[in-house]
């Protein structure tokens, strides 16, 4: 279980805004992020994995707290560990398909399994920029689990893949998730699609 | 002619550059990080010896470590150390004065990286110097191959600095260029020659290294 309620002011333009998030998220779950842009979503997923700091509140995950404005606890993101897929993949350019997995993990077994659903297998000796657009984000989810993450948190994970692709890999990701019971969540500007897979939906107003 | 100037101007160029780039990487990293104030000062301290006359540094750096004045001799009295008039203080001098050609260029590339790219390596659970190591480092080659061919030839052509601490003693601290310069004074323009076109052919080729790998590390984005 997550517990989630945090304050923190955003700079927009001519002027600031405030990301008031309260929520609690359930072990195993999947959540969808949607509201308007600029709102503060991908925001918010930067807070929970350690990489912003927040104004006030706190995070609590399994009854640890990761932060609390008002015990000044903040855990660095090497230890809060949350599986992260950025919009921009932030893919190394300097490794492989293989290199970016064996740097997160030393599982060969789990490796070849994230390879196999991802039909990366044969693609495993490439670097990113010999990749097409969908496969660069197959490997940042894959990158993002090699970890086997007990949070995963996804800013718009599937918007390069074509409807098939995504449809097959939604499927396997979800058992997936299911196995580790993984408590996803997922920003998206198109939660239609995310529909088999969400059992939550969190709206972040103004 | 006399080659030990050219020796001591290749093994002062090699000195400076591994030192610089032992001194340089760390610096650079830590500058690239944050927006601290104070961090603009040392930048400003960092930069100065690309605009200030070189002629002031040696000068300062002379007065700095002479063996007369408060810490050339604390170092003398304490670390039996003399950077005055020695290779030692060529060395010295040649740091700081190289400085900003190593950092600059390293600084300016780590910046340029997307935050994304620490980020990741960080919620995978490897530390800053992991990340430094594994992820920033083998993505900025290209500009820290220039740095150090930079600093390696910027080091080549000193002058002011290296006889304002140096002098000129044979074999310690008379490098290249102070070895043309001797050489114009005494009339002996013949031998004066010889070592600017040694000098002229190393730096030519050393600059013509960084383009040749510059080529084929980056991609112009137009067609």
């Amino acid at each position: 279980m997550i517990q989630v309620d945090i304050e923190k002011k955003l700079k927009v333009y001519k002027g600031n805004r405030k990301l008031k998030v309260t929520h609690v998220f359930s072990k195993g779950s999947v959540t969808i992020i949607s509201g308007e842009s600029g709102v503060g979503k991908t925001t918010f997923l930067k807070i929970l994995a350690g990489f912003n700091e927040l104004d006030n509140g706190y995070i609590r995950v399994e009854g640890k707290e990761w932060v609390n404005t008002q015990t000044k606890i903040n855990l660095p993101p090497q230890k809060r560990l949350a599986g992260f897929v950025f919009q921009d993949y932030a893919l190394f350019p300097n490794m492989t398909v293989m290199q970016h997995l064996q740097y997160a993990t030393k599982d060969e077994k789990w490796i070849y399994k994230l390879l196999t659903i991802t039909k990366l297998e044969t693609f495993k000796e490439h670097q990113p920029r010999h990749l097409s657009g969908g496969q660069q984000q197959r490997l940042a989810i894959i990158r993002a689990l090699a970890t086997k993450p007990s949070i995963l948190l996804m800013d718009e994970p599937f918007s390069a893949l074509d409807f098939e692709i995504k449809q097959y890999l939604m499927f396997e990701l979800n058992a997936i998730f299911k196995i580790l019971g993984t408590t996803v969540l997922i920003v998206s500007h198109n939660p239609h699609e995310l529909e088999n897979i969400a059992t939550n939906r969190l709206i972040i107003q103004i | 002619m006399d080659l030990n100037p050219i020796w001591l101007t290749l093994k002062l160029a090699l000195i400076t550059t591994i030192l610089l780039l032992i001194i340089g990487l760390p610096l650079a990293w830590w500058l690239s990080k944050g927006r601290a104030f104070y961090k603009i000062f040392l930048e400003a301290i960092v930069t100065i010896p690309l605009v200030l006359p070189p002629s002031v540094l040696g000068f300062y750096l002379l007065i700095a470590f002479s063996p007369r004045n408060g810490l050339g001799k604390w170092l003398l009295q304490n670390f039996n150390l003399q950077f005055v008039f020695s290779f030692k203080g060529l060395v010295l001098a040649s740091i700081i004065y190289s400085l900003p050609f190593m950092v600059g260029p390293i600084k300016s590339a780590l910046q340029q990286l997307p935050k994304s790219l620490s980020e990741a390596s960080y919620s995978l659970g490897k530390s800053k110097w992991q990340t430094f190591i594994n992820v920033l480092l083998p993505n900025i080659k290209a500009p820290l191959f220039t740095a150090l061919v930079l600093t390696f030839a910027h080091t080549l052509g000193e002058f002011g600095v290296v006889l304002m601490i140096g002098g000129n003693i044979p074999g310690v601290t008379r490098v290249a260029s102070i070895a043309i310069y001797d050489s114009v004074e005494q009339m002996d323009y013949a031998t004066a020659n010889n070592y600017s076109l040694i000098l002229f052919a190393i730096t030519f080729l050393v600059v013509v290294a960084v383009f040749i790998f510059n080529k084929y590390q980056l991609k112009s984005p137009i067609a």
